[in-house]
């Protein structure tokens, strides 16, 4: 192209933008509203109008503000902040000084030790707790063996369905947020800052509290709250490893929808819990803001070392093992539960029998009890496939367009944006409370409807995927798409070779990230799947909770499949992901 | 005063300082010269404390502290990326030395007004120093470590972050500065045009020792090697081999070496026999175009213009000024100024 042939299209272009900045504000917008309607019509539908319905319906009954109904609430509001801070608590005390590990050392393995703390993050709760069972429960691997070991009658730890268990869970789960969002700040944590102190007369102690202490402050503040958060809304752990009498906000709006049948005190529950995690995320996203003005930064691979001394060895050491006892051990010992059989014969108790068992694995395909509730275990599995699918068309469907605004938004773009991040902000227990509400009357009546459970996951997906979508599409730039048809692409193979790559491996990810979502899916599934249709999670609780060595073994066969296909995604995601380009 | 002797450092397996020994003087400004990663950061860190020698000792005042941690030594060190704290403003930034010492309110407040005074500026007490241009947060920087009266500065390439003009203005003032104020210094840098401002005495290092040490002039009239003549930038370096006598043949033509009337280090009077190769440094300024009968000769590969002469480089990379262009392609006879070859070591 000439010099002159440019400059004519330079204006020509000039000309057609000035053209279209006269042009009414509707007009102007009309892209952006295409392309969000479809999401914003779908959560209007199933998430504000479910919420208004709560709301509705705690207004206009006589109970809502009840004395008893306060009363509840104001025991579970208690319950929960009391475990959420404790929770929070034991974290921080592990999180931190391995946030300092990851970000100050250089150790063999290092990489898949991390890979490994970022996995829990993702996994299923029914998968979490089927691991914990499996290494901690009652017929689980320590107690089975100290029990043949010392010759016991009774398993001899008991942490199972205890405050103990669910504090242990919720390390496990957060962890890996303490070791992110304070070891990112660690590592970019400018070394000669100590070093400068240090020269100007400070010694180690006051180097830490002077200089590395306030410089981490706001990081470390804003990984507890996340870390809060997350323990405030726990609902999956806490009826799975703590049992019904620990009741949080979540585990007693289950409770009071679908034993109690009080939906009114639901709603004023979920309203409460509406509330809190809104003035937390707030909270949250202030303190973030923060941390990323306060921090110099740095090129964090420089300051990676080996241990030089004694004392550093040791603290690698006992930072390996806890790490490798909390993250490894538990999802170890569930695979390994589900393929051995460790119960000794009936009066038999001195001689441990263990042997290897693909028994589990074959009951999932039987129907013992011939009844209609009790549906095999691999058709719960064809259920999970099915939600899962139809989750990740409809997310997809919506995200994708919406996640191509986004990229390169203008200012209703970022105006909406927001908005289809709330539900990230509701817990889904209460959503699925709102779709009983909404959905179970005309003019919706959805109640019997195989569609319920994937919309409600759809919801919960949808701002997943928009963000992981997002990322990837915004990272197109023109420039690469000039330099293609400078080397002489036209633009049919421009967007082949360059956007279509990219686009792809991003619709990719989302799907996964969004067929994993919905596979895990427990909190609005419990109280939605109907029991003749359960899915993976529904029906492994349900396996959990009956006695018996058999239904043990199946819930561990079913918990390992979904760890592995969870496991697998996550990785599939990972490799997926641009280099470079950081979260979700 | 701070000596070092014998400093041995090995880097991922690799020696990077091989047996350092060097000495700072009362009020001297000693600049350590070399090409990146040569190993001069390190040094600098093994002096201030924030790494140990692998052998060797440092002293101070005939004292070894070796094991003095570094809080406890009262060096200044000024970094590259200057290292401000970003969460203090500059008024704390330049106060946290000083209230390490424990000194008293009034007495803080004076010493930072005092030294934010000698670097230019006073006023910006409350300002963030993340806001600062590059130039102010180096003289915090500055400030900073000549608040607590330290008993020996080091520079570890603190302009190396700035650009030409603003670097030029830092140098002079940083110049006078150490000049006032009568601390020894060390000062790291490869840039030879900062050392040869600064220094009192140039330390050039190479692969982990000093090859050659003197005050600026010293090294680049005799530079002792064909490395530190092409370091400096001092020459043309030119491999030859003997003829007979003083001549030496080279790739463009044979010249006559001078039997130098000094003879530097002593390690240059071996007797050369026919057929040793010698290394000869030709300075631009002693080289003159000639007519082509002359014995040297070469062909003009490039003509750079460089405002007031014309830099001519021929075919294997010899280079001189003129004054006048000539063509490129073109075949040209030499002259070399009577006894300004100098020979150097290997």
């Amino acid at each position: 192209m000439s010099n002159r042939q440019v400059a004519k299209s330079a204006e020509k272009k000039k000309v057609f933008s000035s053209g279209s900045s006269h042009l009414s504000v509707p007009f102007r917008y009309r892209d952006s509203i295409l392309r969000w309607a479809p999401a914003l019509l779908f959560i209007s539908i199933f998430f504000f109008y479910p919420l208004t319905k709560i709301l509705g319906l705690g207004v206009n009954s006589s109970v809502f503000l009840s004395p008893e109904s306060l009363q509840i609430a104001l025991d579970s509001l208690g319950f929960t902040l009391y475990q959420a801070v404790l929770s929070m608590l034991l974290t921080l005390l592990v999180g931190l000084p391995a946030a300092y590990l990851f970000a100050r050392y250089d150790f063999r393995g290092k990489a898949l030790l991390r890979a490994l703390t970022a996995v829990p993050f993702m996994l299923p709760t029914v998968v979490v707790a089927a691991g914990f069972n499996a290494l901690l429960g009652p017929r689980g691997w320590l107690n089975l063996s100290l029990m043949n070991l010392l010759d016991l009658d009774s398993p001899p730890i008991n942490i199972l369905y205890t405050l103990g268990a669910i504090l242990l869970a919720h390390v496990f789960y957060n962890t890996t947020i303490v070791i992110r969002v304070v070891g990112n700040a660690l590592s970019r944590l400018d070394p000669r800052l100590i070093e400068a102190s240090r020269l100007l007369g400070a010694d180690p102690w006051r180097a830490f509290w002077r200089i590395t202490f306030p410089l981490l402050r706001p990081a470390i503040l804003a990984a507890a709250l996340l870390v809060f958060l997350f323990d405030f809304t726990s609902f999956g752990v806490i009826l799975l490893l703590g049992g019904p009498k620990f009741a949080t906000l979540e585990v007693e709006i289950y409770i009071q929808t679908l034993q109690m049948l009080n939906l009114p005190v639901a709603a004023l529950l979920s309203i409460i819990q509406l509330l809190c995690t809104l003035t937390f995320s707030i909270l949250y996203s202030r303190m973030l803001a923060q941390t990323s003005t306060q921090v110099a930064q740095q090129d964090s691979e420089s300051q990676l070392r080996r241990s030089k001394n004694k004392r550093e060895r040791i603290f690698i050491f006992t930072m390996i093992t806890i790490l490798f006892a909390l993250f490894v051990l538990p999802m170890l010992a569930l695979p390994l539960r589900s393929v051995s059989r460790l119960e000794a014969d009936r009066g038999d108790r001195a001689d441990l029998q263990t042997s290897l068992t693909s028994d589990y694995y074959n009951e999932l395909f039987i129907n013992r009890r011939g009844s209609r509730f009790y549906v095999p275990p691999i058709e719960a599995a064809l259920n999970s496939l099915e939600y899962a699918g139809i989750t990740v068309a409809l997310s997809l469907l919506m995200g994708f367009p919406v996640a191509s605004a986004l990229a390169k938004p203008n200012r209703m773009d970022r105006f909406l944006d927001p908005l289809l991040m709330l539900p990230l902000g509701a817990s889904a227990v209460t959503l699925g409370l709102g779709f009983i509400i909404a959905f179970s009357r005309p003019p919706l009546n959805l109640i019997a409807s195989p569609w319920l459970v994937p919309l409600a996951h759809t919801i919960i997906a949808l701002p997943f995927v928009i963000r992981s979508l997002q990322p990837a599409l915004a990272s197109i730039p023109q420039r690469y798409r000039e330099a293609a048809a400078m080397l002489g692409a036209s633009s049919l193979r421009t967007w082949f070779t360059v956007d279509f790559p990219i686009v792809f491996r991003a619709v990719l990810a989302a799907a996964t990230f969004a067929f994993t979502v919905s596979l895990g899916e427990f909190g609005a599934t419990s109280l939605l799947a109907r029991p003749e249709s359960p899915t993976i999670p529904t029906a492994i609780y349900r396996f959990l909770s009956q006695p018996g060595g058999l239904n043990y073994g199946q819930a561990m066969a079913m918990a390992s499949i979904l760890m592995i296909l969870t496991t697998l995604s996550i990785f599939l995601i990972e490799k997926l992901r641009l280099p470079g380009r950081g979260g979700w | 005063m701070l000596i070092l002797s014998n400093i041995h450092k090995t880097y991922e397996g690799k020696p990077l300082l091989k047996g350092i020994s060097l000495e700072v003087g009362e009020g001297e400004t000693i600049c350590l010269l070399g090409p990146s990663g040569g190993g001069k950061t390190t040094l600098l860190r093994i002096i201030a404390g924030l790494e140990n020698a692998e052998d060797g000792e440092v002293s101070w005042n005939r004292k070894d502290i070796s094991s003095v941690p570094p809080h406890k030594r009262n060096f200044g060190l000024i970094f590259q990326d200057y290292a401000l704290f970003p969460h203090l403003n500059v008024f704390d930034n330049v106060a946290f030395g000083l209230k390490m010492q424990k000194l008293g309110r009034d007495e803080i407040h004076q010493r930072v007004i005092k030294s934010l005074q000698q670097v230019d500026l006073l006023g910006f007490e409350t300002r963030r120093v993340t806001d600062l241009s590059g130039g102010e947060q180096q003289r915090v920087a500055l400030a900073r470590a000549l608040a607590p009266r330290p008993h020996l500065l080091l520079f570890d390439e603190p302009l190396g972050a700035l650009d030409r003009k603003l670097r030029e203005y830092l140098l002079a003032e940083l110049r006078s500065i150490l000049q006032e104020s009568g601390v020894p210094a060390i000062y790291v840098t490869h840039d030879q045009e900062e050392a040869f401002t600064l220094a009192d005495r140039v330390l050039l290092l190479h692969n982990g020792e000093i090859v050659q040490r003197g005050t600026p002039a010293e090294v680049y009239a005799h530079p002792h090697s064909g490395w530190v003549a092409e370091f400096l930038g001092a020459g043309n370096v030119v491999q030859g081999k003997i003829l007979m006598d003083d001549l030496v043949e080279t790739f463009f033509g044979t010249v006559k070496m001078p039997v130098e009337e000094r003879q530097a280090e002593g390690t240059l009077s071996a007797p050369l026999r026919v057929q040793a190769s010698v290394t000869l440094l030709i300075r631009p300024q002693d080289v003159r175009i000639g007519d082509l009968s002359s014995p040297l000769r070469g062909t003009v590969k490039d003509i750079i213009f460089q405002q007031d002469r014309y830099k001519v480089v021929l075919k294997g990379g010899f280079y001189f000024y003129l004054s006048d262009p000539v063509n490129v392609g073109e075949e040209i006879g030499l002259k070399i100024k009577m006894g300004k070859i100098q020979r150097l070591a290997e």
